[in-house]
């Protein structure tokens, strides 16, 4: 029975992965990447001599990039669905598995795959017919080196969720960069900014139209160079370059990871970095369990560096030291989304290696759900905007990961999309508030900026309510999906990827969690009396038309993936406006695993927002009524209560100092493992170097000349001297003894001769 | 004949050179007695060619005879020399080679 | 080219020491011909080995060209024998690039005391040495320029080097001529036991092969060949007279031991002892790897320890050259391309970075890391060279440093048949842990000496500036390059790589450690040679 269900399930999804020919804005996507590349070597080499410092270039570039982005996306529409793979255009990865039957076995064969999860892959198939077109993907390679015989190509790869994030970073890119302009302005490294600025976003279009794991390996690694310059940008202070050096060397640390997890995957899928081939082969069942295991466990360490998950973290808060455009586009809206990216790009390793489907709990969705919380806990005890925002981007990051961790793939990459609208958005109006207070401390400098500053207060609430998830902004839906897409309680069970009820409630804390802190941040910077210095007033367009741009984003963007269902009631047959994005981005195809949808719940929805809805209330409670009115009777500018629950309760006073010291990571990381590793160990390995090592050599040296004097005084002197002179003297003694032979006189010479002659002759006679 | 008398001769002759060369003080003595002694080779030579009916004895001798004469050529010509430097022919008075 | 062909080669290692020939005739005070004479010769050179780049038949990469065969001395069977192939063409071409630059870099920089003359006449006969040793394919040749390399670095490092000179060169000279001296002994031995009557490397692999030498006597030879070239690498842990000789030599001194000298070994190892004896190859690989890794870590921290900025870039040499063993200890495909791949980028980076550490001490007149800071503030070019070569000597991808680096670990996860695989496997991590530590004591070099504000000593000092002229010439192309193969590495990987599976592969195969994560390539290929090496009786990877 399983068998043949599995055998409809695959026969649904024909064997073609990738299309070499194509629209030509979907074959020549690199031209998307190469431009702003093209744009850092301009912008460095000549951005000093033109009046805009080089900013033009950078701005042109990455608007032409967006505009092809947009064309890209437009022509992938028409792709996904018209695409006729019937027509011979199309090659095949691995011929032998073409046939269903080879399939369906291996599909058995991977532990872990209930039936359900396959049946219903099976009746989606049936059912709606449109849906069973599978999302080819568009390929272009190119000889890129040669090893052990095999040409290794590199390329571009262009399918639904490589369009997408194209369209995301060019459009965000675009905005930072007009954002920028006003921003920076002045800056003493102005060229140099924007020069990076393009840099990075070339590196980031590069990694996500990347067609093979090598690829990503070095733009992963591009993009965490312009992190850290970038980070570093103002270098002359210590707490920059200190902070750029952080985040430098956790994303090393998670790098380790990243290379094992790559060199895994190369060698058990046969000798090749092609992602299709890669993921064919891990959906096929041709890579081990084993391996699978290890690479997904390898990689999802790269993750958390890149990402941020808990206990790697560390480095993103301490990023905020860079200018704020490069928060809001590196640090929020994309390089940090690099991670949940990979897990979605090799979405099958990671959905085998960590047996996702059936399962109630598994390492992904558990490092997801606790950053989620960690994460928006420690938001709640920053005095600086910046930093509340990127523990929530962590925290979010969070809510990206927990939802690959329980197969909810699209719900994931929608909320990687709304999520880069509405933080953007955020750090652009934080920034926006700081431009015009010179400050980023809410505590000390802010307050009652909503009088001052309308328009970035009205985008800033705007992005807030997104990111807090209420109906119906962005955040709503893209939180909502994940959080039915856990299967939690049972909801949706027979169409969710299994059971995860931890996750479901984690997230509902998280959620309220997000609200909370928001409301907190939004009460410090924008109510109350102002306590900052100065007079501060509205920014001008370059920087609040980017704000109106991306909360319109912030409000508008969830629309695009409505729950099928929603309205009609029948979430089997979804309407031509359900699910847009979905349909959209999720490759349907061989080299993606059979996941499964939820069915959306109304009850779920309600609750959600509901819980969703009491951490607002309360924070709204704490600030608005409690901090307010102690405010307004003592007549002293507060941002809490003097005598508040943190300082007087025995627990909560401990945990905010947990908090307050972001749970001693810091400490751990810096004074224990760096500290020990630059101080003592180093040390020692040196003292060792200088003492033993070199000990032994000098000591050998010394001993050899020790040696050599030895020999020479006494063997070479004493004996070997003593025996060349004794000879001399012995020749010397015996020619004195013969000269007396030699008389000189001829006479005599001739008696020895005959006396010799007649001796001879008679010793030649007695011997004849 | 028999080939013993020459032999006897020779030996005789060669004795008495041996003696001359090895007694005789004058330079011109020795060399007259080297003379001897090579012309007792001679007659050996001679008549052991004789006996033996080859003529290779002849040949040598005729050899000798000429490097003889070359060699008492060579042998006046340095006791005349001898006795334009030192005034005399005494050869026991000529050890400069004296270790 | 036919003339190229039969003379090219020859003229390439003699013309140098033509060169200082004529040099000789002029007296030591015209110094400026001198200078003329020195860069012309090596110019001449770098012509050559353009010609030869554009005479090279890429697809024959696996083939001698431009092969020279002649008697040289007949009662040892020594031949006159040159050639060229893809493994010894980049670092051939990276020495001919990196010499005349090293005399572009001295033009107006001769270090104390002063003398160009014999300052360049001797680069030029290191300059002979250097190129007879990547061209030779006899042992007896190949001793001979190995050692002519000796004499003239001693002599730079004895006259030219910083206070502790005496030292620093006696140990570097005593200390490589105690390698050589038990190669030269490995070398004799493969000679009488063999039974091939030739030194020549092809004939001697191929009399090995074919059973002449017992596995027993193979081990040891390799013992002595590995310390021989391991000390010239230098592997861990015979690696102590490197930082001293880094830290004494003058900074082209530096450049060209770090740039040429230290692949001497390395390429040796490649070149001479693994096609020659694969079988001991094998046995030993555990043990290189295990040095390799441990110089990789050790290096790594013994570069945190350091206070000058001269003696960290040479520690970060014993780290980085480790990487080069470890891909030659996989004994695969992959690990000797990486390892080749890694010496020329290491050539290129550390050669760069001792060029920036030698500007460094010119202006500042200290390495002493602590008392600089703010070089991007006070010479912004020079700091941005700083950390783009940091960045490439840290491994980033897209710049050189990253393939030498993550191929060899790559090659770690699966070594060659007969090598324990969860031993390289364990490397492969320690290795990747190595990585962290690089980019850490790299950063934090960086961070101390080129960000910050200028210390108040150095702060408004006239004599520091940007690089000049000679500087931008030396520095420029080895920039290019940096970034170019770091961009296209097939330009060095596709010269290399049909020349690696000729010598190596040929004899040794890809083994697969998991059960099912079968790597196809090396499957097939490997039937092939376990029947070959069966045939010829060779069984390895058995306990004797």
């Amino acid at each position: 029975m399983s068998g043949l269900m599995s055998f409809l399930a695959v026969e649904a999804v024909p064997d073609v992965s990738f299309t070499t020919d194509a629209n030509w804005f979907l074959e020549n996507v690199w031209i998307i990447p190469l431009l702003p590349v093209l744009s850092f070597f301009a912008i460095i080499f000549f951005g000093k001599r033109l009046p805009q410092g080089g900013a033009e270039i950078g701005i042109a570039a990455v608007g032409v990039a967006f505009v092809l982005a947009v064309l890209t996306n437009i022509a992938w529409l028409d792709h996904r669905d018209n695409f006729d793979y019937h027509d011979g255009q199309t090659r095949t990865h691995s011929e032998k598995h073409s046939d269903g039957d080879d399939h369906a076995s291996a599909v058995i064969d991977v532990d872990g795959v209930p039936e359900t999860v396959v049946l219903s892959f099976a009746e989606e198939g049936e059912d709606a017919g449109e849906e069973s077109h599978p999302s080819v993907a568009v390929v272009n390679e190119m000889s890129w080196l040669t090893n052990g015989g095999i040409d290794f190509k590199a390329g571009t790869m262009l399918d639904g969720p490589a369009a997408l994030m194209l369209f995301v970073v060019t459009l965000i890119s675009l905005l930072v960069h007009i954002y920028s302009t006003d921003y920076v302005s002045g800056d003493r490294r102005y060229t140099h900014f924007f020069a990076f600025l393009s840099l990075f976003t070339g590196s980031m279009l590069a990694y996500v139209v990347s067609h093979n794991i090598l690829q990503m390996i070095v733009t992963w690694e591009l993009v965490g160079l312009c992190s850290f310059a970038l980070i570093g940008h103002w270098w002359e202070e210590k707490p920059n370059s200190d902070a750029a050096l952080k985040a430098f060397l956790t994303n090393r640390v998670g790098d380790i990871g990243l290379l094992v997890g790559m060199v895994i995957l190369f060698f058990s899928a046969g000798g090749t970095f092609d992602v299709i081939e890669i993921n064919e082969k891990a959906v096929s069942g041709e890579i081990s369990q084993t391996a699978l295991t290890w690479a997904a466990i390898s990689l999802t360490a790269a993750v958390m560096s890149k990402s941020g998950q808990f206990v790697l973290h560390t480095w993103l808060p301490d990023a905020m030291a860079g200018p704020t455009p490069v928060s809001a586009l590196i640090h929020a809206a994309t390089l940090v989304v690099a991670g949940v990216f990979m897990i979605a790009r090799l979405y099958p390793v990671f959905w085998y290696g960590f047996v996702i489907p059936g399962s109630s709990i598994n390492g992904l969705a558990l490092i997801g759900s606790i950053t989620v919380v960690f994460g928006g806990l420690l938001a709640f005890v920053q005095n600086d905007i910046k930093k509340v925002l990127a523990y929530s981007t962590v925290s979010q990051l969070g809510y990206m990961v927990l939802a690959l961790g329980v197969g909810a793939w699209t719900a994931a990459i929608f909320h990687l999309f709304t999520h880069a609208f509405f933080k953007a958005g955020l750090f652009l109006g934080s920034g926006s508030v700081a431009h015009s207070v010179h400050s980023f401390d809410m505590k000390n400098d802010m307050g009652g900026m909503r009088k001052f500053m309308p328009t970035t207060f009205k985008t800033f609430i705007i992005c807030s309510i997104a990111l807090a998830g209420v109906f119906p902004f962005a955040g709503f839906w893209s939180k909502d999906e994940i959080l039915v897409g856990t299967g939690g309680f049972g909801v949706g069970a027979e169409k969710a990827n299994g059971e995860y009820t931890l996750m479901l409630v984690m997230g509902l804390v998280g959620a309220m969690l997000t609200g909370a802190y928001m409301t907190r941040c939004i009460y410090l910077t924008f109510f109350g009396e102002f306590r900052g210095h100065g007079h501060p007033h509205e920014s001008g367009p370059r920087i609040t038309i980017p704000l109106i741009i991306l909360s319109v984003f912030a409000f508008g963007a969830g629309f695009l993936n409505f729950p099928p269902g929603f309205l009609t009631g029948d979430a089997k047959k979804p309407s031509f406006w359900q699910e847009r994005f979905g349909h959209f981005v999720e490759p349907l195809a061989a080299y993606f695993p059979p996941i499964s949808h939820s069915v959306p719940s109304w009850w779920l929805a309600i609750i959600a927002s509901v819980i969703g809805l009491i951490g607002p209330a309360i924070a709204y409670f704490y600030y608005f009524v409690l901090v307010d009115r102690k405010a307004n009777e003592t007549g002293e500018k507060l941002t809490e209560l003097p005598n508040g629950p943190t300082s007087s309760i025995g627990f909560l006073k401990a945990g905010h100092t947990l908090l307050v010291n972001k749970y001693y990571l810091d400490h751990l990381y810096q004074n224990v493992i760096v500290g020990f590793t630059k101080g003592p160990l180093s040390k020692a390995a040196y003292w060792f170097n200088q003492n033993v090592l070199d000990g032994v050599v000098d000591e050998a040296g010394r001993s050899a000349e020790r040696s050599g004097r030895f020999i020479y005084r006494f063997i070479d002197q004493g004996f070997i001297e003593g025996v060349v002179n004794g000879s001399g003297r012995a020749s010397s003694t015996g020619g004195q003894g013969l000269r007396k032979i030699q008389t000189g006189k001829v006479q005599q010479y001739a008696a020895l001769l005959f006396a010799g002659a007649t001796v001879l002759a008679g010793i030649f006679m007695i011997v004849n | 004949m028999m080939l013993n008398q020459f032999l006897l001769l020779a030996a005789v002759l060669f004795c008495l050179g041996v003696y001359g060369v090895l007694t005789r003080r004058n330079g011109v003595l020795v060399l007259m007695s080297v003379e001897l002694i090579l012309n007792a080779v001679n007659i050996n030579l001679v008549a052991f060619g004789a006996f033996q009916d080859n003529v290779v004895g002849d040949v040598f001798a005729v050899f000798v005879i000429a490097v003889a004469a070359a060699e008492v050529g060579v042998g006046l010509a340095m006791v005349l020399l001898m006795y334009r430097n030192r005034k005399s022919i005494d050869f026991t008075e000529v050890d400069m080679l004296k270790g | 080219m036919d003339f190229f062909r039969d003379w090219g080669l020859t003229l390439l290692i003699f013309a140098p020491l033509i060169g200082a020939a004529v040099m000789m005739a002029f007296p030591k005070t015209d110094e400026s011909i001198h200078k003329v004479l020195a860069l012309g010769t090596t110019l001449v050179t770098a012509v050559i080995g353009v010609v030869l780049l554009i005479d090279f038949d890429y697809d024959r990469a696996d083939e001698m060209q431009w092969a020279v065969e002649r008697n040289w001395i007949d009662i040892i069977r020594a031949e006159y024998a040159v050639g060229i192939d893809g493994m010894s063409l980049p670092l051939l071409i990276l020495t001919l690039l990196v010499v005349p630059l090293v005399i572009i870099y001295s033009w107006n920089h001769f270090p104390h005391p002063h003398n160009p003359k014999a300052f360049l006449m001797l680069i030029l006969v290191l300059h002979t040495g250097m190129i007879g040793s990547f061209v030779a394919r006899d042992l007896v040749l190949f001793f001979v320029f190995f050692e002519v390399v000796l004499l003239p670095m001693f002599f730079m490092i004895a006259v030219w080097g910083g206070e502790d000179r005496k030292y620093a060169s006696l140990k570097f000279f005593l200390y490589t001529l105690f390698g050589s001296a038990l190669m030269l002994v490995s070398f004799l031995a493969l000679f009488f036991l063999a039974g091939a009557e030739t030194f020549s490397i092809v004939g001697l692999s191929d009399a090995v092969a074919e059973g002449g030498v017992s596995r027993n006597a193979q081990i040891w030879i390799f013992g002595g060949m590995l310390l021989g070239f391991g000390i010239k690498v230098p592997m861990f842990p015979f690696h102590t007279w490197l930082p001293d000789a880094h830290t004494q030599a003058p900074t082209q001194g530096s450049v060209i031991l770090a740039a040429v000298l230290l692949k001497l070994g390395t390429y040796g190892f490649v070149r001479i002892a693994i096609p020659i004896l694969p079988e001991a190859a094998v046995v030993w690989s555990p043990v290189i790897g295990a040095l390799a890794c441990i110089g990789i870590i050790y290096g790594a921290l013994g570069c945190l320890a350091q206070t000058d900025m001269k003696r960290l870039i040479a520690f970060s040499s014993v780290a980085h050259m480790g990487y080069v063993m470890l891909g030659i200890a996989t004994l695969t495909d992959w690990g000797i391309n990486a390892a080749i791949f890694g010496m020329v980028a290491h050539g290129l980076i550390t050669g760069m970075l001792f060029f920036v550490a030698g500007s460094v001490k010119e202006r500042y007149h200290t390495l002493e890391i602590s008392r600089l800071g703010g070089l991007l503030v006070s010479a912004p070019r020079m700091g941005w060279i700083l950390g783009f070569i940091s960045m490439a000597s840290l491994g980033l991808p897209g710049l050189a440093g990253f393939w030498g680096e993550f191929p060899a670990i790559l090659a770690a996860y699966n070594p060659a048949n007969g090598v324990p695989v969860g031993l390289f496997r364990f490397y492969m991590v320690v290795a990747a842990l190595g990585t962290v530590l690089a980019a850490g004591y790299l950063l934090w070099l960086l961070q101390r000496t080129a960000m910050g504000e200028p210390s108040e000593e150095f702060a408004n000092n006239p004599e520091i500036t940007d690089p000049n002229r000679e500087e931008w010439i030396a520095w420029t192309p080895l920039l290019v390059l940096i970034l170019v193969f770091g961009l296209v590495p097939g330009l060095i990987f596709n010269i290399t790589d049909p020349a690696v599976e000729a010598n190596i592969s040929d004899c040794l195969s890809t083994d697969v450690g998991d059960d099912k994560a079968s790597f196809d390539v090396g499957t097939c290929e490997r039937d092939g040679i376990d029947a070959a090496l069966a045939d010829l009786g060779v069984a390895i990877g058995d306990g004797e």
